[in-house]
């Protein structure tokens, strides 16, 4: 936990409603997302009991399962979800934009828009992986046959849990994380994991504070959990019984009625927060890289759906490359979005000036025309004296970049008493005097980081049939079978 | 006691390396040797190295830092100054004065351009961007602290192995969920040997048995501590070492502390319980003063090497994150100039005589894995030749029976000995012994 992130929280606890941690939305929300709810059945990993879900808010759309042990129901709803879930995806290509041809000489190109779906929190996610495994094996033919649909929906599960591990993806949002990268509360990160109790921090409603609206967030009955888990007492005094009058009734559409009454009930209260919440989000502008990251989702999204029809469902595990270079893939998209994240918003920027891996001042001095002579040919190396206050913790010789222009690159020569001196390399122009404007002014106010957005570049891996025998050498080749669906518990 | 434990501790030493370098001989694709801290790795890794050259085999040196590059190239270079040892190294490379020093060695960016040469050394992440070549033998240095990921990118470039390494230090990180693989016998985020063992479970392993760092006050805690199943010993008795304190003291706690250290090898220097912020005012200046106090003190180490004064360059302040390092040295100043400050990760491999420990644990309301990790704990007392102080808030075994250890259990992950939480006990066990309060 960070210094600035700790005085916020002190701060909110002292003025009872949440404080800001970002000046700008670090998320890409799209026009018309797919808000989830779901549901699962007490005591089992990923047995579907309900999802409310949609993408207006007056009109959601509600699935249950009357009998959650009963698998035929639970693949009925798959099947259900699955054409909602698909709706969602297929209204989502349409138009693309083309980026030229690819090295294979074969026209590329990017949807202009691409699917996103929004969950309450991170257990949210755990579970559509765990359905996304227990449905995308499923056959179509053959023993215990599902719906076409089903293992679709697996594979786009499965894909959108993969897409949710990527740092700064926004494809697949959890609300309490998302509002948390934007608000601190006076409550501990447990306690913001209850979204009723964090949207009551960050917009509590009229007359109450913050921590009276978390309190009242804690009653179960006034705001049941967020999912999927449920309220312990919800299942064994209002869902128990209904399961049991519906199994009584041999399946009577009233008894199924009053287990969706029930789950509505459930649900309906966490549907409205969600909306709340995206309101809260939209209220902030959208930070200067977000744009950037949702062309890379969308990149993702493009690649995804035209390779569909002709790619197996996602392995279970991944192969020994396979996660090396996925592992490399997440680590630099970590890198980068730290990095974006401080460009776009000063007040995350503050984050890295107070741990001294940046500092901020007005230029007072240096040489903006210097040339360095020593070497075959001069060289454009403009100094510039930053006077600053913060604590740099940068050695001479790091490399930084202007916050305002990462394009402009330099390394810090010295750290003294009157400020930063900074000899600038790069992001000038090609001559021998810089770009106009290109270099900062005496007087100019300026922030530089050792943040860069490609700190280190994209590795070289094997390819899968050359696996080194120290990783136990090249794997198998994956055949579907009727068996795959089989877990070594089931 | 074993047959080992019998022999004298330069021979039970000997008897490991030679045992080593015989097994490089026998077609096995791999030696694994594991090395408890200051157990003579380096001097391992130059002997095979003339070893395999001297069979006229093509070697590669893989080592995970520039810095521990140059250390290699160094002490090879000493050794054997007729040996051509090749060191290839990324364009903003620039060669340290060290590697200059001997003109035995090149110094390229393709590997091409160092083909003659007998031994080409360089880092994981260089050797990782090579796409062809190939060696008969590979020498990987710290494999412990390489991840496994790095191995798969680097395996494809030699035939046959000698993986070296301390397994009691730091465990390779990442910055991202890596969840998804726990389990997967190549999960990028195991050490090399550890993914190497589970695919070759019949690889030689040795270890080697003596400690020729730590003195006979550090050796049994640390062993005990981190290393409980294998163990060493310390390749110094009781009486081998001393430090002396030449100026004579005040009698303040910082005083009392350096002589307890000086005296029994270890100290506690205890601040009173309290909750900070990471970069703890009043800690951070105790470690800075207790280590300027120490130069003030004129401290002199006598040990089987002779005797001599114990200079900034001798001394190391270790702490958890950057920013205390930052802190530290800020508050050392002038009167503190030279004296090493970093964190864990880079003390890895480092010796000093006398080392200045800021506790991970100190100040702190929770205990997180990070500051739990035995390896980080382990490299922090394990540096030092003569003696260790620590500081540290009141109230760690509390705040440790308050958070035990609650990572979930896995299956197909290998239990991690020693946990953390346990060594921590045991260290504070043991420090409890030299404590002395704040004045």
């Amino acid at each position: 936990m960070s210094v600035l992130t700790s005085l916020a929280q002190v701060q909110a606890a002292a003025a009872g409603v949440a404080q800001p941690v970002a000046t700008v939305r670090h998320c890409h929300l799209a026009a018309a997302p797919l808000v989830m709810v779901p549901l699962k059945m007490a005591g089992e990993a990923a047995a579907p009991l309900a999802v409310m879900l949609g993408s207006d808010r007056a009109a959601p759309e509600l699935l249950a399962v009357p009998q959650p042990r009963n698998r035929d129901l639970r693949f009925a709803f798959a099947a259900e979800f699955a054409k909602l879930v698909l709706e969602h995806v297929a209204a989502n290509v349409g138009a693309a934009e083309s980026l030229g041809e690819g090295k294979d000489g074969e026209e590329r190109v990017r949807y202009t828009e691409a699917p996103q779906i929004l969950l309450p929190n991170r257990g949210g996610v755990g579970f559509l992986r765990l359905l996304g495994r227990s449905t995308r094996f499923r056959r179509t033919e053959g023993p215990y046959a599902v719906e076409p649909a089903v293992p679709a929906l697996g594979r786009w599960l499965t894909w959108y849990a993969d897409r949710h591990d990527r740092p700064g993806s926004s494809l697949l949002l959890t609300m309490t994380e998302t509002l948390r990268l934007h608000w601190a509360t006076g409550q501990s990160s447990l306690e913001d994991g209850n979204l009723a109790a964090l949207v009551g921090w960050i917009d509590p409603p009229d007359g109450l504070d913050g921590p009276a609206a978390a309190r009242r967030a804690e009653d179960p009955v006034a705001s049941p959990p967020a999912g999927p888990a449920t309220d312990p007492t919800f299942d064994n005094e209002v869902l128990a019984p209904a399961i049991a009058a519906y199994d009584g009734a041999g399946r009577d559409p009233r008894a199924e009625e009053r287990v969706r009454d029930a789950l509505r009930g459930q649900l309906a209260p966490t549907w409205d927060l969600m909306w709340r919440s995206v309101d809260l989000l939209r209220t902030l502008p959208e930070g200067g890289s977000v744009a950037r990251r949702w062309e890379r989702d969308r990149d993702g999204f493009t690649w995804f759906h035209r390779s569909f029809a002709e790619s197996l469902p996602q392995p279970r595990r991944d192969i020994a490359v396979r996660a090396a270079r996925r592992l490399h893939d997440l680590e630099r998209a970590q890198d980068a979005y730290e990095a974006q994240r401080a460009f776009d918003d000063p007040l995350v920027m503050i984050e890295h000036r107070l741990n001294g891996l940046a500092f901020g001042g007005v230029v007072v001095g240096g040489d903006p025309a210097r040339l360095d002579e020593s070497g075959k040919r001069p060289k454009l190396r403009p100094h510039l004296l930053v006077a600053t206050g913060d604590p740099v913790r940068l050695d001479p010789g790091a490399t930084v970049v202007n916050a305002a222009r990462p394009g402009l690159k330099g390394r810090v020569l010295e750290v003294g008493a009157d400020g930063v001196l900074v000899e600038l390399t790069g992001g000038m122009g090609r001559g021998l005097v810089p770009a106009a404007g290109s270099v900062p002014q005496v007087g100019e106010r300026v922030v530089f980081t050792s943040l860069t957005e490609g700190s280190f570049g994209p590795a070289r891996f094997p390819e899968a049939e050359d696996t080194p025998w120290t990783h136990g050498g090249p794997p198998a080749e994956y055949v579907p079978t009727d068996e795959d669906a089989q877990e070594d518990w089931s | 006691m074993t047959a080992a434990d019998a022999l004298a501790p330069g021979d039970a030493a000997e008897a490991v390396v030679a045992a080593v370098l015989a097994d490089l001989g026998r077609g096995h694709r791999g030696v694994i040797v594991d090395s408890p801290p200051g157990a003579g790795k380096s001097t391992l890794v130059v002997r095979a190295t003339a070893h395999l050259a001297a069979a006229g085999d093509r070697l590669m040196i893989v080592a995970q830092t520039n810095e521990q590059v140059d250390d290699l190239i160094e002490r090879i270079a000493a050794k054997h100054p007729h040996l051509g040892v090749g060191r290839l190294s990324a364009a903003t490379y620039a060669p340290s004065a060290r590697v200059l020093a001997h003109p035995q060695v090149r110094v390229a960016q393709k590997a091409d351009d160092l083909a003659e040469q007998p031994v080409v050394i360089a880092t994981a992440a260089k050797w990782a961007t090579l796409t062809d070549g190939s060696w008969t033998w590979a020498i990987v240095d710290e494999a412990y602290q390489m991840r496994s990921d790095m191995l798969l990118r680097i395996a494809g470039r030699f035939d046959k192995a000698l993986f070296v390494g301390d397994p009691g230090q730091l465990d390779p990180f990442s910055t991202v969920e890596v969840e998804r693989w726990a389990g997967l016998t190549w999960d990028p985020m195991r050490s090399a040997v550890s993914v190497l063992l589970a695919h070759n479970p019949d690889l030689p392993v040795h270890r080697l048995p003596v400690s020729w760092r730590l003195p006979a006050s550090a050796a049994p805690v640390v062993a005990r501590a981190f290393y409980p199943f294998t163990g060493f010993r310390s390749g110094t008795g009781p009486g081998d070492r001393r430090l002396e304190l030449r100026a004579g003291g005040m009698g303040t706690a910082h005083d009392r502390a350096l002589e307890e250290a000086a005296a029994s090898g270890w100290a506690l220097y205890e601040l009173p319980a309290r909750h900070t912020l990471r970069t703890d005012a009043e800690a951070v200046r105790a470690t800075a003063a207790l280590a300027v106090r120490l130069l003030q003190r004129g401290p002199v180490a006598h040990s089987e090497q002779g005797s001599a004064e114990v200079g900034a360059d001798r001394i190391a302040i270790g702490a958890a994150h950057r920013d205390q390092v930052a802190a530290i040295r800020a508050a050392l100043g002038e009167e503190g100039a030279g004296i090493t400050v970093d964190t864990a990760n880079r003390l890895q491999g480092r010796e000093y005589d006398v080392t200045v420990v800021l506790h991970p644990l100190s100040g702190r309301r929770d205990a997180t894995a990070f500051h739990l990790e035995a390896g980080r704990l382990c490299v922090l007392t394990s540096r030092h030749r003569h003696a260790c102080v620590v500081v540290a808030r009141a109230g760690i075994p509390e705040l440790l029976d308050a958070h035990p250890s609650t990572e979930p259990v896995r299956l197909g992950v290998p239990v991690k000995f020693p946990d953390g939480w346990e060594a921590n006990q045991a260290v504070l066990a043991h420090l409890a012994e030299h404590r002395v309060a704040a004045g």
